[in-house]
């Protein structure tokens, strides 16, 4: 999960839309500004993935334990 | 006047909220400072975001993305939206276990423990203190401000900045952690609420933003505003940085150990990046938008200021590119839009909207309060004194006391020294930020790592500072090599501060930090903490 966490930070880095403000995503929203909305959506999926398969359960249980 | 009125009616409605969401507050120090660790998961989330977003996130955020173009989103937003959520399920969730489980009130008395240190924890208090000291102040000058601009003078700043630090310091008084929480709850609906009204009452009122959009690609001059060609990658790269300084700031450390149960953290770091997006994407999108807006004459004259300063600004005197660099400022961009194209309900609606991102200094008066009485009263003996009754008391006679120095501050110092100051404070809290990793993480991490980060720390923002205040900012595109090694500049002074091999300094200084937390500790693993106290952070 730390790889794919690493990816997902790689990804911000995107290079491939630099200097390209076409097309025009809905007519009006530059590539590169989508890019990042879309971007910022795919890591609140991350972070569902990421909760659901990795939650630290065993801090609650720490605490219950008490 | 209708605004102010509206500005007015908003404080009040705020005041309530606080006082009353905190009468049922604990007369106990968790009860005051951290609500008796007993915040809901919708309150949790909201106010955990409304901590995060000042006036910078609307106002900032919009104005950057007028001189600066699209770019804006993907160095502030999407980096905060990725860092900020791993790094409460990675450190916050933590932090909360150990805070349930010994007790801890504030990220100090947690360093107290893990490096059995004292005075280390005292420095560390120290640092942090000075670098959150111009959030308050500016947050007075932004609300002396605000209520001056939404009241056309009729309020004057001096009594503007009174009325909102008494507010302020009242809800906080009152209300403590509890109160400042559905304060911030409040305020963030109303964030979220604005930006997609706004977006689409100016989006009518430009006439559609496709055509927008089309006649800014269609010109020279604003055609790279929709890319980013403007800025290097490296550049770009060295901004993921800035978001560390979250992790580390101690009204988010405390506002973690806040939650009634662990799952609260499930929702907020799931919805915490929509959050970001609600928010910014309208803020900056409207930002880029506004360089079309010429039918405004507000926005025109910014746009003149603009031109005549790249045309002309290396011949310019350093005080004329100062003059015309303000005038061509867009953090009022979306004021003027809104003024020009939305009806008056709506102007009211964001004077509120404003006045709830320049009143975010809350958390931070109260985390000072928190850290003041935890770290400095209680643990040099005045809890044992004079008892927890006592301790709360003189956590409200601080917040007092805080709120007094800051508004005179604020009447006397000028806007831009704060304003600076508080960018130093972004990359201060991200090179402190390998304390808490280390504390949580990193077993052989000793009390003299933890204070060479910390002196490194203080040292670096003051160098940073004492940069910037000696060799003027040069003209936008241009840069002053201040020191060079054969050929390549080392430190360079930019129109935007200062670049360290291209780099942002909060780059080197992080990396420094790292560097040094791990050399030192080695060097110093005679003073590793008992197998006991390690124990304690085997969670």
């Amino acid at each position: 999960m730390a790889l794919i966490t690493a990816l997902v930070y790689l990804l911000h880095q995107d290079f491939w839309f630099w200097r390209s403000a076409r097309p025009l995503v809905f007519g009006f929203l530059p590539i590169g500004l989508f890019y990042h909305a879309a971007y910022t959506v795919g890591i609140s999926l991350f972070m569902w993935i990421l909760v659901r398969t990795h939650w630290p359960s065993h801090l609650e249980d720490a605490h219950d334990e008490r | 006047m209708i605004p102010a009125i509206v500005v007015f009616a908003y404080l009040a409605v705020v005041l309530c909220i606080g006082v009353f969401g905190g009468r049922t507050a604990n007369r106990d120090a968790e009860g005051y400072f951290l609500a008796g660790r007993s915040i809901g998961p919708a309150v949790f989330l909201l106010s955990l975001f409304g901590t995060n977003m000042t006036a910078f996130s609307i106002l900032g955020a919009s104005g950057h993305a007028f001189a600066n173009g699209i770019v804006t989103y993907g160095l502030m937003a999407s980096s905060s939206a990725l860092i900020i959520p791993v790094g409460l399920f990675v450190i916050g969730t933590r932090l909360w276990a150990l805070g349930k489980r010994h007790g801890f009130m504030t990220p100090v008395q947690m360093f107290r423990d893990r490096w059995e240190c004292g005075h280390i924890g005292t420095a560390i208090f120290a640092v942090q203190a000075v670098l959150l000291v111009p959030y308050i102040v500016i947050a007075v000058m932004g609300g002396g401000t605000t209520l001056a601009a939404v009241s056309n003078g009729a309020v004057p700043y001096w009594l503007g900045g009174a009325v909102v630090s008494l507010v302020v310091m009242s809800y906080v008084f009152f209300g403590g952690m509890r109160g400042t929480a559905w304060v911030n709850t409040f305020q963030t609906v109303l964030f979220l609420s604005f930006g997609a009204i706004a977006v689409a009452v100016i989006a009518r009122g430009m006439g559609g933003f496709h055509n927008a959009m089309e006649s800014m690609l269609a010109s020279p001059a604003t055609a790279p505003l929709l890319t980013r060609e403007r800025v290097s990658p490296l550049y770009f790269f060295s901004y993921t940085f800035i978001p560390l300084s979250s992790l580390a700031f101690p009204h988010i450390g405390i506002f973690c150990l806040t939650a009634r149960r662990l799952g609260h953290f499930r929702r907020t770091v799931i919805l915490y990046p929509l959050c970001m997006l609600a928010i910014w994407l309208p803020s900056v999108f409207l930002g880029v938008a506004a360089n079309r807006a010429v039918d405004l004459p507000a926005i025109q004259s910014k746009l003149e200021a603009r031109a005549t300063l790249a045309a002309q600004g290396p011949s310019l005197a350093p005080e004329q590119r100062a003059a015309l660099r303000a005038k061509a400022g867009g953090d009022d961009v979306i004021l003027r839009l809104v003024e020009g194209y939305a009806p008056l309900w709506l102007a009211s609606l964001l004077g509120a909207a404003v006045m709830a991102a320049v009143m975010a200094s809350d958390s931070q008066i109260l985390a000072l309060s928190t850290m003041f009485t935890e770290d400095v009263f209680a643990f040099y003996g005045g809890q044992a004194r004079f008892g927890p009754a006592v301790q709360v008391q003189t956590g409200r006679i601080f917040v007092i006391l805080l709120t007094i120095v800051a508004y005179g501050i604020a009447l006397t110092a000028p806007q831009s020294i704060f304003d600076i100051a508080s960018q130093y404070a972004f990359a201060g809290y991200s090179a402190l930020s390998p304390l808490l990793v280390a504390a949580l993480f990193w077993k052989k991490s000793t009390r003299w790592g933890a204070l060479a980060v910390t002196v490194w720390t203080a040292a670096a923002v003051l160098g940073v500072a004492v940069l910037q205040a000696v060799v003027p900012a040069p003209p936008p595109g241009t840069a002053i090599p201040v020191w060079s090694i054969g050929g390549a500049d080392v430190i360079a002074r930019i129109a935007a501060g200062t670049t360290v091999f291209g780099l942002l300094p909060v780059v080197p200084m992080t990396l420094v930090s790292v560097l040094l937390m791990y050399v030192v500790s080695r060097a110093t693993a005679f003073s590793l903490p008992a197998a006991a106290t390690l124990a304690k952070y085997e969670v």
